[in-house]
């Protein structure tokens, strides 16, 4: 029996109609909800006005009660990532703590836009510049001992004026060890099992052995819950697997030698961690190189190819130069006449 | 990447010395033909020097070529009025080869380091 007919509400509808009978309880709180906005891996967020600055916020919210020690915890522990990630590429994280019911919650930012894979850009060359913006905010993290272990097109919001952010940071990994000292303990709780069955899309966890990430994103490290070996290159591995997303739904392919991009793909998503870029600012540079219409790292080009790339970046020069030989030849032609 | 100047000046040069070895092709100038070279590379390196100051002070790819062409030009006018005639012969190379240096030394030159402080 054909059951489809009988779903005449979409599922966005059926997600709102959901969150609506779940709104959260912020009873004396200086937040008022205003709608549901989307649901995460953990929990959802929705758009609420912080009654005492005046300003719009985004309120991530755990669904599940206060007895889901781990769950909280993650949630915390992702606000206190964010919290110590200040660059213009990460949504900033304004307060945290406990609703009235229980449940836990951060405020951050509200970002308008839409995700990357909602909206890519139009040519080639806006997308991988707005790849290398990711790469950016991506890199910072990584500088303060920040593993973000979920990055694809849907944790990446693109801004009305061309802004990026990195999104959805509850699967972070906190290689800095003061950095993890100075969270929310998770040592007991790691230990418990989780409180609610996961998400398909992203299996989080915590400790060595589990997996989490995104299938199509996830580092093969990832994907054997090597959780120890776990370091920024499972992040290289993702942004490679983004760019591959973005040359997946390019129109540019007859005008462009796309080989020098696939071999960033392929260097970067190397099923050996030591064969990948050693970090997200080498594959930005590769990519920088092939828009400056210089050689790539990661492809060794021939003749041919070197050729008609020098050509590309001096196309003006070559023809002018081409033209003034052509003009001496025929004047030297008429001159003997 | 090499300051404007020079390369004006090593780009003048350079079109400049070929542009006078294609009298050879001219039977009648070939025995002046040392001459012609030396006066061509003095005419390259003259225009390669005021299209580099030029590009340095300006930065437009529009009028760096606009600049480059007249230079190249009325260089060349200068010298088809010494030689009194061939004036399409030596002008329009000459206005050629400064196109040529203004859209390089605008593209390819490096600006100078500003210092601060």
């Amino acid at each position: 029996m054909n059951t489809t007919k009988w779903r005449w509400l979409s599922d966005q509808v059926i997600s709102q109609l959901q969150a609506g009978v779940q709104f959260p309880d912020l009873t004396d709180t200086r937040y008022r909800a205003v709608r549901f906005l989307a649901r995460g891996g953990m929990g959802t967020v929705w758009l609420a006005e912080d009654t005492v600055l005046g300003r719009t916020v985004a309120l991530k919210v755990l669904e599940v009660d206060l007895g889901a020690g781990e769950w909280m915890a993650r949630l915390l522990r992702e606000a206190m990532v964010l919290a110590q990630l200040e660059h213009p590429g990460i949504v900033p994280v304004h307060d945290a703590g406990t609703l009235p019911d229980g449940k836990s919650f951060y405020c951050m930012k509200f970002v308008q836009g839409q995700t990357l894979d909602q909206n890519l850009p139009a040519t080639l060359s806006e997308r991988l510049r707005l790849l290398q913006r990711v790469a950016e905010p991506l890199a910072f993290a990584h500088s303060r001992g920040i593993i973000h272990r979920d990055l694809k097109p849907a944790n990446i919001m693109v801004g009305p004026f061309g802004e990026v952010l990195i999104m959805d940071w509850g699967l972070a990994k906190i290689a800095n060890e003061a950095l993890r000292r100075s969270g929310p303990s998770t040592a007991t709780t790691q230990e418990r099992d989780a409180a609610k069955e996961p998400p398909p899309s992203a299996v989080p966890v915590t400790g060595h052995g589990k997996i989490l990430g995104t299938p199509g994103y996830m580092a093969p490290e990832q994907e054997r819950g090597d959780s120890d070996q776990t370091d920024e290159r499972a992040d290289v591995y993702a942004l490679g697997a983004i760019l591959k997303f973005m040359l997946a739904g390019d129109q540019s392919k007859k005008e462009s030698n796309l080989n020098p991009l696939f071999a960033i793909c392929g260097k970067a998503m190397a099923a050996q961690p030591g064969e990948r870029y050693l970090s997200v600012q080498e594959l930005s540079d590769d990519v920088e190189k092939y828009l400056r219409g210089d050689p790539i790292t990661a492809y060794r080009e021939d003749v041919i190819e070197r050729t008609l790339r020098l050509y590309a970046r001096h196309r003006t020069a070559v023809v002018l130069v081409v033209a003034y030989l052509i003009m001496r030849v025929l004047f030297i032609l008429f001159s003997r006449r | 990447m090499m300051n404007k100047i020079l390369l004006g000046i090593i780009l003048g040069a350079i079109l400049g010395i070929f542009d006078g070895l294609t009298a050879w092709f001219t039977p009648e100038v070939r025995s002046q033909l040392l001459g012609i070279v030396i006066g061509s590379t003095i005419k390259g390196v003259i225009a390669g020097v005021l299209i580099g100051v030029f590009a340095r002070k300006v930065h437009s790819l529009a009028l760096g070529i606009l600049f480059g062409l007249s230079v190249g030009l009325l260089l060349a006018f200068a010298i088809a009025q010494m030689q009194h005639g061939h004036y399409f012969a030596i002008m329009l190379p000459g206005g050629m080869v400064g196109l040529i240096v203004g859209y390089a030394t605008q593209k390819y030159g490096a600006m100078p380091v500003k210092q601060r402080g």
